[in-house]
Formats: C-alpha cells, structure tokens, sequence
C-alpha cells in the first residue's frame, strides 16, 4: 500500500521541494491536511506537529511509513591504517526528496556519529534517539567480538529507525544525505569547524556559570524528571545485569549436577532408570534455563541499556535548551543595560528561545509514549519468558513424574 | 509389663539370632518379634545443657529426650504419659557402634550428621543452630525406628537398656567389652564415600544457593520499581504493583530451599547406609580371609606330620637338608613332634569347621539383610524422587503465577 503527502499547493520547507504525490487512502488526507496548510517554516512545522499531538495514538497505530530503513550486513575493512567495521543500510521510500525509490550504501560507526552530531545541531531541543556506545569497557573489550557487532548492528538499526519514525528528524537533510550519498567522508569534514563548536561549547559553558535568570516551571519539572528518571533507569539496568549473571552461575552449576546423577546411576541397578530420569530432568532445566539467559540478553537488557543512555540525551537536551535561554537573557541584558543595541539580535534570540521551548514540549510527550511503550513491551515479554520458562520445566518433571508413578 | 518385655529379650547375641533365623530370612520385616511392635518410640525434644566434660573443660551441648510408651496400652484405650530419658549425641553413636560391632552381617542404619558440616547458606556451621538441631532430631528418631523394627537389633537388650535405663548405661555398654571386637579399619572405601557424597551434595548444594540467589536478586526490582513508579503518571501503578510481585518472588525461595533440603537428606541418608553396606560385605571378606588363613595354615601342618611320619621330605625345608646331611633327630624326638603335631592339627581341623560355619552364616544372614536393605532403599529412594518431581513442579507453578502476575501488571503500565 503506498502512501502519500498530500500537498496543499501552499510554499513548502526546503527539503521537500515542490513534488506532488499521489494521495492513496481517504484516511491520509485526514491525518495530513488538518486544516492547516504545509509548514513552510520550521516554526510552523512545530504547531503542525503539536496538532498532531492529539492523534499521536492513530497516528501510532495507522503505520503510515513511507521510508524504510534497515541496517545489516557488517563487513570488516582492513588497510594499511586502520581497520573498522562497516554496514549496509537499505533505504526503501516513496518520498519525493528522493530521487530513487532504493538506497543502498555503506555506513561506518563514525558516520553514523556524524549524523546525530548533525541532528543535534540543527535540532538542538528535539531528542534523537541514543547511539550505541563507542566502547564497552566492561564485558566485550574485543572491538571487533561477534555478539559486540551484532549488538552494535541492532542497536544502529533502531537508531536510523527511531529517526525515521521522528516527523522532524526524518525529514531532516542531512538524513537524507546520511542514506543516499556513497561516500560520506568526503562530507564529514566540512561543516561547522572544529572553530565555531569550540565558541559554541563556550559560549555554553559561559551561560552555565551565569546561571538562567527564571526557568519556566514546566521545565524545571522536566529537569527534576530527567534526573530522578536517570537513577531509577540506571538502578534497573544494574539489577538486570545482576539477575543475569545469577541466572548464569545457576545455569553453571546445574550443568555439573546433573551428570551426579548418571554416574550414580551407574551403580546401581533398579534405581538406575529413575535417576536417569531426574538427571535428565535437571539437564532439560540447566538448557531452558540457557535459553531464557539469551532471551533476557537479547530483549530486556539492551532495551534497559538504550534508556540509561537516553536518560543522558535528555540531560543534554536540557542543557541545550537552558544555553538557548541563557544566551538570550544574556543579550537582553545587555539591551536593558544600554550595552548595545542590536534589538535586532535579541527579537532573534527570543524567537530560538520560544522555538527551542516549543519543539521540546512536542517532542517530549512524544519521547514519554515512546518510552512507555518501550520499556513496557520489554517487561512484558520478560515475564512471558519467564511463564514460559517455568510451563516448560513443569511440565519436564511432570513427565517424570508419571512415568515413575506408573512404574511402581 | 516392663517384665515381660525383658523376659521375651534374649540376653545373648547368638540366641536371638537364633531365633531370628528359625523365624525367616525373608525380607519382610518380622514384626512379631521386633520391639517396635512393643513399643512406640520417639525422639520428642532437644535442649541445650551445659556441663564439665571429661578433661574438666566447660562445654554446651544438645540433649534429645527420648520417649517410650508400651503399645499394648495405648491399643487398650489408656493414653499413658511417656517413659523419658534425656540422651547426647555421643550415647547413640556409642549404640552405633556396639550394634556395629556386636553383628557385623548385619547393616545397621545410619545416624544423622555428627558435625554441620554442610549448612544451607548460612554463615557458619553451628551445631547449635536450631535448624540443624531440628534436623537432627529427626534423624535419630529415625534412627531408633529404624533400629527398632529390624528383625534382628531390635531384640538387642542394649537397645532396650538404651531406652529405659538413663544412668549407668554407658558403663554396662562398656563392661560387655565389645571395643576388643572391633575389626578392621574401613579407610579405602571410606575416601570413595567421601569423594561420592561429596559430588553429590556439594552440587545440591551450591545449586540450591544459586538458585536463593536468582530468586533474592529480583526483590531489588521490588525496591526501584517503587522508586521509579513516583516519577511516572500513566506506568506508576503498573510498576508498584509488579514490584510486589518481586518482592512475593524473592520470598517465595525460602520454602522451597526447605524442601530441598529435605530431599537432601533422603539422599544423605542412603549414601551413608551405602557405607554401612560395604562394612558388612568388607567383614565378609575378613571373615573369608580368616578362613583361607586357618585351612593354609591346617594343610601346611599335615604336610609336616606325614614328612615326620614318611620321613619323605616333599618340600624343600633348611630342618629338611640338615637332617639328610647331619642324620636326623632321635626317635622320642620325632614321637614327640608328631604328637604335638596331632593335637595342633586336631585343633586346626576344629577351627576350620568353626569358621567354615561362621563364613556360611554370616554369608546367609549378611546376604538376607543385604537383600532386605536394597528393596528398602530402592522403594524409599523411588518415593524421594517422585516427591522431588512433585517439589520441581510445585515450584513451577508458583513461579508461572507470579510471572503471570507480574505480566498483567506491566500490561497496565
């Protein structure tokens, strides 16, 4: 089924540039055309989006995806240099930025920086989805390890497709270029300077030590949320790992008792069949025991692990926000104080400021489903695991159970 | 009733035996001459006393109080109060040890641990502590049941004595000087018990702490799922109540280690009547070896009288040679040897009837309680199995309720 984006006729951002699409379902043109013509700054684009806020649900649940994203197939590249992993990433899409319906490139982990950096700058209050980590120091030094790189793959694989889901993000340029160019090196080196960052990173710092003149409620609320959210995911995340390793040294040691039995059996003559019985039970535990260790590893455990790490996205995103504030007020004062003059600058600064505000707000309740979501769905098929885990040995030992019944 | 009892009990080791074995050596037990059928017993309580031991040193120690009842009373309908005696630990080893020693073809059932040696993750082993003394009191009751209803020891008069008579038991155990008839030290198999039990119960063991550990770590889930539930609007309740569910999980542990922990002792139990075993087929083998040593010992002395008496020298001897280069003895001497010869060699041939019917003895009988012994194992050790399947799956279905639980929990998030 395709779907389109119906074009109003009105002046339309700088990515999408003027293609009219075809318009499939009834349904599209709803969601798409609320009453409000095409956003044609992204000011605007917010207040649509803010909108949208209210069907956030139908929006959700109507998939009306147009771009598709997937990231596999990691190769190594060994030169003379260096050696790094890459991964093909597969964009399929009917959006009329692109000039094919297929994409197909290679990505290395410092592309995929690049672009989140570049997210980032251009949407500084928009909270992007985390990065896996650069390097695991705790359990995986191997950088180039199987399970590391299949972590890794995952991991980036939810990263492009959390921006894809994002109705800022993924109509983001520089995400168009991420998937289309065939060489992004060559890319990654222009754009803001190591120059202008350092001045942005101190004009940062600079704000920080003056402090905000007043923050708004709603987000030292957010601030206050942030942190505490920050502990608790960081709690949970250790206690996971923590029943993972016990689970693991549980697995160990039934792998050992187990074969007690067998032996023992071997001296003897009628109890040989029962003990065989029970040790084979307690080697079907020690495996579905395995099983449910992989699950965890593979369901909750990254899951947790992304959000400890979005708790430090969202750190970051306040940050931001406060430095956007921080620099206006500074100018404003400034104004006030007759130090200068430029009125202009400061009406500029006070409109990044309303921007950066709003874009927040939107994105934010946004992130909170997302989350909910996320982390509900992970507990959920840990417990169905878990049910599972127990059905299953259950009904082992029931087995057992009546065959030895209806032997004595 | 006390005279009755005492008269039908046999003094002496061999006339009860006797009499067991004019009865049947069948592997049911014989009942009707076994004290339990008497005789209700039962090791009701423990208590700590302290007191001066024999080098004059301080020490505390558990008693058990052993109880006894006579049957036919409480089958008239009178319920009348127990005949009591406090009892250590050391008194029924000492018990052990004299049934041990007094019928060595006989396997005589274990008694529980002397040490704790393998606690269930505490922190130290205590003889004191109150599990492991509750532990033990089961163990000697079934001790004495055990003893009590065997077709054999249960007509014992130490036994009995052992039952009735708090003081100066341990001297008239003593005075019947069983301690010279101890026979060989069962060392080799002893390091094989050890390396068996060792297998099997450490594992049993160090499973069974993994597992408590499983189970205690998701309680912290308890703990910052609360936390975690005051930031949150929508997922708060959810996460409160699927953080009761962990904390019901985590507790959920204890009972079940309880019940493993019996099974442990099932277990235990039948290695150490394993050991109890090999004694008796170890005793055997001396017994045969004493045997082979008096026929030997018989041929080679009829060999010497028909060399003096032939004056045929078969065997190459030192005595031999001499005598064929130095003439031999004088005719009184020769006359002298043969008869003390003779009467050596009478009594050779009477101690090997002798141990030729103690080794068939002992080989019927030993095999008769061998046999009894494994159907009895093989029966009680099927039932701990079964029961151990059906701890296994109660155990599961706890677990798939309170995941279950926990489940619809998070679907509320």
């Amino acid at each position: 089924k395709k779907l389109g984006i119906v074009m109003s006729g009105a002046k339309v951002p700088a990515d999408i540039s003027g293609h009219m699409l075809d318009l499939d379902e009834e349904e599209d043109l709803e969601v798409f055309s609320k009453g409000n013509p095409m956003p044609n700054s992204p000011d605007s684009m917010v207040n649509q989006f803010r909108l949208d806020e209210e069907n956030e649900e139908e929006q959700q649940g109507a998939i009306n995806k147009d771009i598709f994203v997937t990231v596999d197939n990691p190769e190594s590249h060994i030169s003379a240099i260096e050696t790094f992993i890459t991964y093909r990433v597969v964009t399929r899409t009917t959006r009329s930025e692109f000039d094919s319906s297929k994409y197909e490139v290679r990505r290395r982990y410092q592309d995929f920086l690049w672009l989140k950096s570049r997210l980032e700058e251009n949407y500084p209050t928009l909270i992007v989805h985390p990065l896996p980590e650069k390097f695991v120091m705790k359990s995986m030094v191997e950088r180039f390890n199987d399970d590391f790189i299949e972590t890794r793959r995952k991991a980036l694989h939810r990263f492009l497709n959390r921006i894809t889901e994002h109705p800022i993000l993924s109509c983001s340029h520089h995400f168009k270029v991420f998937l289309t160019e065939e060489e992004l090196a060559p890319l990654r080196k222009l754009g803001p300077g190591f120059l202008s960052r350092m001045s942005e990173t101190m004009r940062a710092m600079a704000n920080s030590v003056r402090g905000l003149r007043s923050k708004l409620e709603e987000f030292a609320i957010m601030q206050e949320y942030v942190d505490d959210f920050s502990n608790n995911m960081c709690s949970v995340d250790k206690v996971t790992h923590r029943i993972t390793k016990e689970h693991r040294e549980y697995m160990d040691e039934l792998k050992q008792y187990g074969p007690t039995y067998f032996h023992w059996a071997e001296s003897e003559e009628l109890l040989a069949e029962p003990l065989k019985g029970v040790g084979s039970c307690v080697e079907k535990c020690s495996k579905e025991t395995e099983e449910q260790i992989q699950y965890l590893s593979e369901v909750l455990v990254p899951t947790l692990h992304e959000y400890v790490l979005c708790a430090d996205t969202l750190k970051a995103v306040m940050r931001r926000r406060d430095n956007i504030q921080a620099e206006f007020e500074a100018k404003n004062e400034a104004l006030a104080s007759k130090t200068t003059d430029k009125e202009m600058e400061v009406d500029d600064l006070a409109d990044r400021v309303e921007q950066a505000n709003n874009a927040l707000r939107g994105d934010w309740s946004r992130w909170r489903t997302s989350m909910r979501a996320d982390l509900k769905s992970a507990f959920i098929s840990t417990a169905a695991k878990n049910v599972d885990y127990y059905e299953k040995v259950s009904l082992t030992y029931w087995f057992l159970f009546r065959l030895r019944k209806e032997a004595t | 009733m006390a005279e009755d009892v005492k008269e039908e009990s046999v003094a002496s080791n061999d006339e009860s035996d006797r009499a067991a074995s004019d009865g049947s050596l069948s592997n049911t037990v014989n009942k009707g001459s076994c004290l339990l059928r008497r005789m209700e017993i039962c090791v009701a309580e423990a208590e700590k006393r302290s007191g001066k031991n024999a080098v004059s040193m301080q020490e505390t120690y558990t008693v058990y109080l052993v109880e006894t009842r006579p049957m036919d009373a409480i089958a008239e309908g009178r319920n009348p109060p127990p005949d009591s005696l406090w009892r250590r630990y050391s008194e029924f080893e000492l018990l052990r040890n004299y049934l041990i020693v007094t019928y060595p073809y006989i396997v005589v059932p274990p008694l529980p641990e002397k040490r704790a040696e393998f606690v269930w993750h505490k922190l130290s082993a205590d003889n004191m502590d109150p599990d492991f003394v509750e532990r033990r009191r089961i163990g000697l009751e079934n001790f004495l049941l055990r003893v009590a209803s065997h077709p054999v020891l249960s007509n014992n008069e130490m036994l009995y004595q052992f039952l009735t008579k708090e003081h100066g038991w341990k001297e008239m155990v003593y005075e019947t000087g069983f301690q010279t008839k101890v026979q060989v030290c069962n060392s080799a198999f002893c390091h094989h018990w050890d390396v068996l039990y060792y297998n099997s119960f450490s594992l049993l063991q160090r499973v069974a702490d993994r597992l408590y550990a499983v189970y205690k770590v998701h309680g912290n889930y308890g703990r910052v799922f609360s936390e975690w539930s005051a930031i949150e609007k929508e997922m708060g309740d959810g996460l409160q109540s699927a953080g009761h569910h962990m904390d019901a999980y985590a507790a959920s542990v204890d009972d079940i280690l309880e019940e493993e922990e019996h099974y442990a002792d099932q277990l235990k139990e039948y290695l150490s009547y394993a050991e109890a075993l090999r004694a008796v087929c170890r005793k055997h083998e001396l017994s045969q070896f004493e045997l082979e040593m008096a026929s030997q010992d018989l041929i080679s002395k009829k060999q010497q009288r028909e060399e003096l008496a032939t004056g045929i020298v078969h065997t190459f001897s030192l005595k031999g040679m001499t005598n064929k280069l130095f003439g031999q003895e004088a005719p009184e001497q020769r006359e002298a040897k043969l008869n003390l010869l003779e009467e050596l060699i009478a009594e050779g041939e009477e101690t090997v009837k002798e141990k030729t019917a103690e080794c068939d003895e002992h080989a019927e009988k030993a095999w008769a309680d061998i046999v009894r012994f494994k159907d009895q194992k093989d029966k009680d050790l099927k039932e701990a199995f079964i029961n151990y399947a059906l701890m296994q799956i109660s155990m599961c279905k706890k677990g798939i309720q309170v995941w279950s639980n926990a489940k619809e929990c998070f679907l509320k998030m």
